[in-house]
């Protein structure tokens, strides 16, 4: 469906996009998610078309783009692109949704066949005869959804399509665009920052930090094993402590996190400088040593205990700074309190080893 | 004091009891600077979305040029229609020097520049985004173009009043290529300046009003336009 290969941009003398290659096959629905100023915008801008990028060359549908010319708008037109700030038209509700329709010169009766289901779809009937620009930000972002659906894109470009939205608001944007994606079969991109939302939603996701895609592959397996300490921060993976592997035997590591031993299934030879990424729900606390399947247990001190937190935070010193997720009813039932001596304790597959640039 | 006193009661009546000569000069000073208007505009409104939807070398140089024609001196645009149109001008086999139309052609290119510059302001002040969420749906340049002024037509149409308050208003054009020809090219500030220089005050202040009113009517529209845009 799309295919993109070593697109680079630049903003004056930014590079804000370095050598991007990624390939979205139809039916998809991809997340593009990164910190803000990643340049996650410019590349949905630059795959609709809206801009030339300095580099790089983009397929769609096999065929190569080009730069300049009329085709731009004939391939434009197989595409739609929901803007970050949604604007509506000063015009109803109805006319907003139809518009691009009528910019394709469809008649009167098949854009009412178009539009007509839309507006029951995304709850926006009672509304069809408003003028847009009184509705509220969800409603227009409903608006501008609906608006780019109408034309049935054969890729459709979301950014951060629940940015500034209320939590209630958001909900009901992601329903719709997983109701759009099962309805429609649209090949969607969309972009977030809101990490929970793009696992939920996508089931491929790319990260973009700095302008470069650093990983890209199935949404768990992005967030369970990042490729380096960027992605692994940003995917929200909290402990990233450095060590050494100290010794192996077969796909079971042994690695020194200054002085404390964990074993972890890794492939990085003797001696390899390396980062230990353990998740924090993956870390189990117990008084007592635990007699479950985890192979790593630890002695620690808790320091913090975070009750606000869903679930909630405990950080735990074993040597180096642990942080734990327990339920608040399994953290009542220990009586967990800072000062308190704890087990915490993980799997050897629970552990994900990184390389530690020297 | 007394003169000037009997000179705006007259004036009044003049106003009041319709005078055909007033009614004549102020209808086709009217005429000519309207025409004058949708002919700029025409022209001034379309370009100024040409301008500022495309990029291209010389661009900001252009903008600037006209920003710096919107006080270009009215006799300077006369002169140079002048040269153009006179018998000896380049163009004066069109024989239209001191003519009506002249005079239309000759506001429009005084105002077409202040309607543009303005118009391409106008635009400016548009969110990049609507353009951007236009193509995005498949908008053709033509499109995009409709949807920018729709959303700009109020400080558009403001745009277009302030050109034609400078052509209803301005008197060393129409002096200059229209000869200010009583019931021909004769218009209300040609009128008055010659009345006043003769010393007749009463036809001179009836037309004074009347422009005056089109002025005050101008900016009533033009604030009421300002404050929707």
């Amino acid at each position: 469906m799309l295919k993109l290969e070593n697109i680079g941009h630049f903003y004056g003398n930014r590079q804000v996009l370095k050598n991007i290659n990624l390939e979205v096959a139809r039916g998809e629905l991809f997340g593009l998610i990164g910190p803000t100023g990643a340049g996650k915008t410019t590349l949905l801008r630059i795959i609709d078309l809206l801009e030339t990028p300095a580099s790089g060359v983009m397929y769609f549908d096999g065929a190569k783009v080009a730069a300049t010319g009329r085709g731009r708008l004939d391939i434009r037109r197989r595409m739609a692109f929901v803007l970050q700030k949604p604007v509506v038209f000063n015009a109803s509700v109805y006319d907003n949704i139809a518009v691009g329709l009528r910019w394709r010169r469809q008649s009167r009766s098949r854009i009412s066949q178009t539009v007509e289901p839309l507006l029951e779809v995304t709850g926006l009937k009672a509304l069809k005869d408003k003028n847009a620009r009184t509705l509220s930000g969800g409603e227009a972002q409903r608006v501008a959804i609906a608006r780019a659906v109408a034309v049935s894109p054969e890729l459709l470009l979301l950014d951060e399509p629940t940015a500034n939205l209320d939590p209630v608001s958001t909900l009901r944007i992601e329903e719709m665009i997983a109701d759009i994606y099962r309805r429609y079969r649209t090949t969607i991109i969309m972009t977030t920052h809101d990490l929970a939302q793009g696992r939920r939603l996508a089931g491929r996701i790319g990260v973009l930090v700095n302008g470069e895609m650093v990983q890209a592959g199935k949404a768990e397996a992005v967030f369970s094993m990042p490729h380096n300490r960027q992605v692994a921060e940003f995917v929200g993976t909290e402990n990233i402590v450095p060590g050494v592997v100290a010794s192996r035997e077969g796909e079971l590591a042994v690695v020194d996190l200054g002085g404390t031993l964990i074993e972890a299934v890794s492939d990085y030879g003797v001696g390899g400088e390396v980062y230990a990424l353990i998740r924090p729900e993956e870390v189990m606390l117990a008084k007592q040593r635990g007699t479950s399947s985890a192979r790593n247990w630890l002695v620690g001190v808790i320091t913090g205990v975070d009750m606000a937190a869903m679930p909630a935070r405990v950080n735990v010193d074993c040597g180096f700074p642990l942080v734990a997720l327990v339920t608040r009813a399994s953290l009542e039932e220990m009586g967990l309190k800072p000062g308190q001596p704890v087990y915490a304790g993980f799997k050897a597959t629970g552990v994900h080893i990184i390389e530690r640039p020297g | 004091m007394d003169e000037l006193w009997r000179g705006f009661t007259q004036g009044i009546g003049l106003l009041v009891s319709l005078d055909p000569e007033v009614m004549e000069v102020a209808g086709r000073s009217l005429l000519i600077s309207l025409s004058a208007t949708i002919i700029a505009s025409l022209v001034a409104v379309p370009l100024a979305a040409v301008i500022h939807l495309n990029s291209f070398p010389g661009k900001r140089a252009i903008i600037t040029v006209t920003q710096a024609l919107f006080s270009v001196p009215t006799v300077v645009v006369g002169l140079f229609v002048f040269v153009l149109f006179s018998s000896a001008g380049p163009l004066g086999g069109l024989n239209l020097i001191f003519t009506p139309t002249l005079m239309v052609i000759g506001q429009a290119l005084l105002i077409a520049p202040l309607i543009l510059g303005l118009a391409i302001s106008a635009l400016s002040g548009v969110d990049r985004a609507y353009v951007d969420t236009a193509r995005s749906l498949g908008a053709g340049g033509l499109q995009v173009a409709g949807v920018i002024l729709r959303e700009a037509r109020f400080a558009v149409v403001a745009a277009v009043i302030m050109g034609f308050g400078r052509a209803v208003s301005e008197v060393g054009l129409a002096i200059m290529i229209g000869g200010n020809i009583k019931g021909f090219t004769r218009v209300i500030t040609t009128a008055i300046s010659l009345e006043t220089s003769k010393g007749e005050l009463e036809l001179a202040i009836a037309l004074g009003i009347i422009l005056l009113i089109i002025a005050l009517v101008i900016n009533i529209g033009l604030s009421r336009v300002q404050q929707r845009a």
